[in-house]
């Protein structure tokens, strides 16, 4: 018998073992949903899978009465819209400022205390001031999502061109490279990656802006669904729009990883 | 007479309280394969990266053809680290290509057909002149340590630099493999018309490698306060002219306490 420090288990086994934790959740959520309805057929609090099956083909095929729209399908649109933007945006801006201030001393000196204190404001603190000034429409809502994940991207980025060993830029200075060519042709295209996953780490944070966003001002959108079900308890529906968030998020997380080691294979040196 | 290529005139450096080099006064000739040694801090490192133009003397002047030396790194001198030499994210060929786009005064300098097609071909014949003809499109960190030298010294004499810095260029490398270096850098000196300077912690390398050898070491010690002297250059020599009883002398000055506790290891090893 094998110290259990030394037990590793084999890859079938870790599937199964990955997987275990699920099955077991589901299954107790089935014996309480079961157990409430058998007691009281119209709970809505653990609905049966089979119940939300239901709510959910409502809101997948059948067309709205009042819009004539395809409810989920337009809800995921607009908030994946939503996302996209305000995290593009952010991607954008945390990339020119990280580089730019992480490659010259000049614009770290004058920069880089105000991104640390703009980085320090709660973005949630200032929504009201962006429905003031901008309004109710998608303009809040994508600027709350890019205000609230720039200064981080920015941050990051600052740090990952400032690791980049100067031997290189005295290289590429000794090689007759100017200030511009270092910094598009050495310093940018070895921060893309990085920026990749400064973007996967800050999406959790994109999710969560657009759903407090959504819930307070919106007329579509996943977290807007969530939040107007809430009135009704529809759980039948709140439940399977919760799991389906998250499988998107895994998604768009798991997309970003293999775009990055397709584009960038040089990366793998740093994770080996 | 005709003015020196390189001069130093009572070069001083030092970092606050601490110094590193002082009265340091020679002339260089185009053409001269210096390498320079000397205790690790003795400030050849220092010297080095004053001609490089990443560090200024806090005294005296360094002149290169009458000029003071200018203060930032540039075309006309070449320089190979111990590592980091290179750009991850190009392949092999792309580093060399990069080098020559460099040169273009253009905003990223990148290359466009003709232009290209002749800058390829002459980065080709560069890394099979220094043995990486079989690893074109690998990218560097598919490379070994020796490959990986190879590829910088290439991308470095692509440029044409007049001056060749090595800043410990085999330091990482096996014994094995550095002979092979040797052989190229001697090559690529020759056929290139270099001046090199190079800094190792092998004085062997140094003595028979080039033409001229440095030595740097203090000329007045205080043990109370190690950092109140710097450095001078203590032996510069031809190198042809180097015996086997000078080369233990300095030997002896340079590591006293590093060539006993290695003889210690060996013995250790042979029983």
């Amino acid at each position: 018998m094998k110290k259990l420090i030394n037990y590793t288990p084999s890859s079938a086994n870790q599937v199964l073992l990955g997987l275990l934790p699920f099955a077991v959740l589901l299954v107790i959520y089935m014996i309480g949903s079961e157990a409430r309805l058998a007691i009281n057929p119209s709970d809505k609090l653990l609905p049966s899978f089979g119940q939300m099956g239901e709510a959910m083909y409502r809101l997948a095929f059948e067309p709205s009465r009042r819009t004539g729209e395809l409810v989920f399908w337009q809800d995921t649109l607009s908030s994946l819209l939503r996302l996209f933007a305000g995290v593009g945006i952010a991607a954008i801006f945390g990339l020119c400022i990280g580089v730019l201030t992480g490659a010259l001393p000049v614009l770290f000196a004058s920069f880089a205390p105000l991104l640390t204190v703009i980085s320090l404001i709660p973005p949630l603190a200032i929504l009201p001031i962006l429905f003031i000034v901008i309004g109710l429409g998608e303009a809040s809502k994508i600027t709350l999502i890019a205000i609230g994940v720039a200064p981080f991207i920015a941050r990051d980025i600052q740090r990952r061109t400032q690791e980049i060993p100067s031997e290189q830029l005295v290289k590429a200075q000794t090689l007759g490279a100017s200030t511009p060519q270092i910094l598009i042709r050495v310093l940018l295209p070895q921060v893309m990656p990085k920026l990749i996953d400064a973007i996967r780490l800050s999406l959790g944070a994109g999710w969560l802006f657009l759903i407090a966003a959504e819930a307070i001002s919106s007329t579509d959108g996943l977290g807007y669904r969530i939040f107007l079900v809430r009135r009704y308890m529809s759980m039948d529906v709140i439940l399977p729009y919760v799991a389906w968030i998250t499988l998107l998020a895994f998604l768009i997380d798991y997309l970003l990883s293999a775009i990055n080691s397709r584009l960038y294979p040089w990366n793998a040196e740093g994770k080996s | 007479m005709s003015q020196p290529f390189i001069e130093a005139r009572n070069i001083g450096k030092q970092y606050g309280q601490d110094i590193i080099l002082e009265n340091v006064t020679t002339t260089v000739e185009e053409g001269e394969f210096i390498t320079l040694v000397g205790a690790s801090g003795c400030g050849k490192s220092t010297f080095l990266k004053m001609i490089l133009g990443t560090e200024q003397p806090s005294s005296g002047e360094l002149l290169l053809n009458g000029e003071p030396m200018p203060n930032e790194p540039g075309p006309e001198r070449g320089i190979v680290f111990q590592q980091y030499s290179v750009f991850p994210h190009m392949t092999v060929l792309e580093n060399v290509v990069a080098a020559k786009g460099f040169q273009k005064a253009s905003l990223t300098g990148y290359l466009f057909g003709n232009e290209k097609r002749q800058a390829r071909q002459e980065a080709a014949e560069m890394l099979t002149q220094v043995g990486l003809s079989h690893a074109l499109n690998r990218y560097p960190h598919e490379l070994s340590g020796g490959m990986k030298q190879r590829l910088a010294i290439a991308q470095a004499v692509i440029c044409k630099p007049r001056i060749l810095l090595l800043d410990e260029p085999f330091g990482a490398l096996d014994p094995g493999i550095r002979a092979d270096m040797h052989r190229l850098i001697l090559d690529l000196w020759r056929t290139h018309k270099l001046t090199i300077f190079m800094v190792t912690h092998d004085l062997k390398e140094g003595f028979y490698l080039g033409t001229r050898l440095w030595v740097f070491d203090k000329l007045r010690h205080d043990p109370h306060a190690p950092n109140a002297y710097g450095a001078s250059i203590t032996y510069d020599l031809p190198v042809d002219a180097t015996q086997d009883s000078l080369y233990q002398e300095i030997d002896d000055q340079l590591r006293p306490t590093k060539s006993t506790t290695m003889t210690a290891d060996l013995t250790e090893r042979q029983t």
